[in-house]
């Protein structure tokens, strides 16, 4: 069975927007999303600066009794999950046994985990919370979206750190390909602005350390150095292309590859080779059935570290040929949002379908300095306007995990 | 303050209840009060009064709860 798999609702909660519409306007405007941070008092940490959500009120989407028992990630995922149903209007046209939830996030409830630690130092152990547990849990938020839209196939996370977003796309394009489920609500979730997070990036030296919210999230800049920590959610409705079509539900366009690889070489550096990364775009752009000559929007992993952007950039020269490279028009978004870890792959599978049916691709803001390491087109400064054939989004994360998606419209 | 009245104004702030629609007669799932929830209910309360709860049987309604808060500030003040 090799069903086509389309994505009928989009839902974002991110540092640049809440709300598809908000998020995409400020992207394509060059808004930057990473300021001071708020969620916690920064001063004893070596990084001043987060993208994050800004003005969320878990109480426009939820309850209270519901919002006390919710880490701030599922509250994320929620408010992403509930944009994305209404949109699609699935909700009550599909068996609920054949309906999955695929949610990626890299870490789990990092507040309640970190809160809880206080607690058991500060009060001992009878004042654990009950929910600490539950609440902490990196299943939960697929698990709580099962429960809200009574969605009862396979619900599951996918926990591989910055390509967790992807990797939970990927694997619920490939449950409803092969007939597993019908319907699917996908994506990934991130809250990991807190103190222990932080300063645990922070001894990696794998976050930036720059004061200027316009000169610390770097992607392909030669003067970057380090990512910047983000908050946020994306989400997805899928459907199976025939079942969407019947009922008349509105196409964003079709998620026709997705290629999931490991570096086997390294708990969080890339391989020098891009050996990895550059097999997961080849198994995307197979699946996708990608021609030499096509117009393709690519939105990067682009985190700003240095061994990243020049691995991806080698991954891509591999992946596509040097020539065909040079002509693929390259965005990371994150210069904007920062890197929402778990979420990103997610909220940029958004950015690409929003290029494909609009014709625009996002800019990488901020990139002035180019490095000759990085010595292809990354849409510096401000938007693209282009008529592109095919978008891809590429997710790494820590453990090697490679992933990568495809898109392409519906009716050409 | 009493413990039926502490215990109304602690479920009343955590999950936006009305208090005065607590009763002791209240059963605890009515009003969406789980066996998590309970048991962060009287952690909350032990934080209160100081001394530690363990309940020993099923709590079903408010008055179960009031029971246990007072059967352990008894056994605390025996001590």
């Amino acid at each position: 069975m090799n069903r086509r798999v389309v994505v009928t609702g989009m839902g974002a909660v991110t540092p640049v927007g809440i709300g598809v519409r908000n998020f995409w306007a400020n992207l394509k405007a060059g808004v930057c999303g990473i300021g001071p941070i708020t969620r916690f008092d920064a001063s004893r940490v070596k990084s001043s600066l987060a993208g994050e959500v800004k003005n969320f009120d878990p109480l426009d989407w939820l309850e209270k009794a519901e919002v006390v028992k919710m880490d701030r990630s599922a509250q994320f995922a929620v408010a992403a999950a509930s944009e994305a149903m209404q949109l699609s209007g699935v909700a009550g046209t599909v068996d609920p046994n054949r309906a999955a939830v695929y949610l990626g996030t890299g870490i789990g409830g990092f507040e309640t985990n970190e809160a809880n630690c206080f607690k058991l130092f500060d009060k001992g152990p009878r004042r654990v919370s009950p929910f600490f547990v539950p609440m902490m849990i990196a299943n939960m938020p697929a698990g709580l979206l099962a429960i809200r839209y009574d969605f009862r196939g396979a619900a599951l996370p996918a926990v591989t750190a910055c390509a967790s977003g992807t990797n939970a796309i990927g694997e619920a394009v490939r449950a409803i390909r092969h007939g597993y489920a019908d319907v699917a609500l996908t994506g990934g979730t991130e809250a990991p602005i807190v103190e222990v997070g932080v300063a645990g990036f922070n001894s990696m030296k794998a976050l930036a350390t720059a004061e200027d919210p316009n000169a610390a999230s770097l992607p392909f800049d030669a003067r970057r150095a380090g990512f910047v920590i983000a908050e946020g959610a994306g989400v997805l409705v899928l459907e199976e292309y025939e079942r969407a079509k019947n009922r008349g539900a509105k196409i964003y366009g079709e998620i026709c590859g997705y290629g999931s690889t490991c570096d086997a070489y390294h708990m969080t550096a890339p391989r020098p080779d891009a050996d990895g990364a550059a097999r997961a775009v080849v198994e995307a752009l197979r699946e996708a059935d990608w021609k030499a000559g096509e117009s393709v929007y690519v939105n990067a992993h682009g985190t700003g570290t240095h061994l990243n952007d020049v691995a991806e950039t080698r991954a891509l020269k591999i992946a596509f040929g040097e020539d065909e490279a040079r002509r693929l028009a390259i965005s990371s978004t994150k210069s904007a949002t920062g890197h929402m870890l778990g979420a990103a792959g997610a909220v940029e599978a958004i950015v690409c379908l929003k290029a494909l049916a609009e014709n625009v691709a996002p800019p990488t803001l901020n990139l002035l300095e180019p490095d000759p390491e990085c010595d292809l087109d990354y849409i510096p400064s401000t938007k693209r306007e282009a008529k592109f054939d095919l978008a891809i989004s590429n997710s790494f994360g820590f453990g090697g995990h490679n992933a990568c998606l495809a898109f392409r419209r519906i009716g050409g | 303050m009493d413990i039926f009245q502490m215990i109304a104004n602690a479920l009343a702030d955590r999950y936006g209840l009305d208090a005065s629609e607590i009763t002791p007669e209240t059963e605890l799932i009515s009003i969406g009060v789980d066996s998590l929830d309970a048991a962060e209910l009287l952690m909350a309360l032990e934080e209160k009064i100081g001394v530690e709860i363990e309940p020993t049987k099923k709590l079903a309604t408010i008055k179960d709860v009031v029971a246990t808060v007072e059967a352990a500030q008894n056994e605390n003040d025996s001590f």
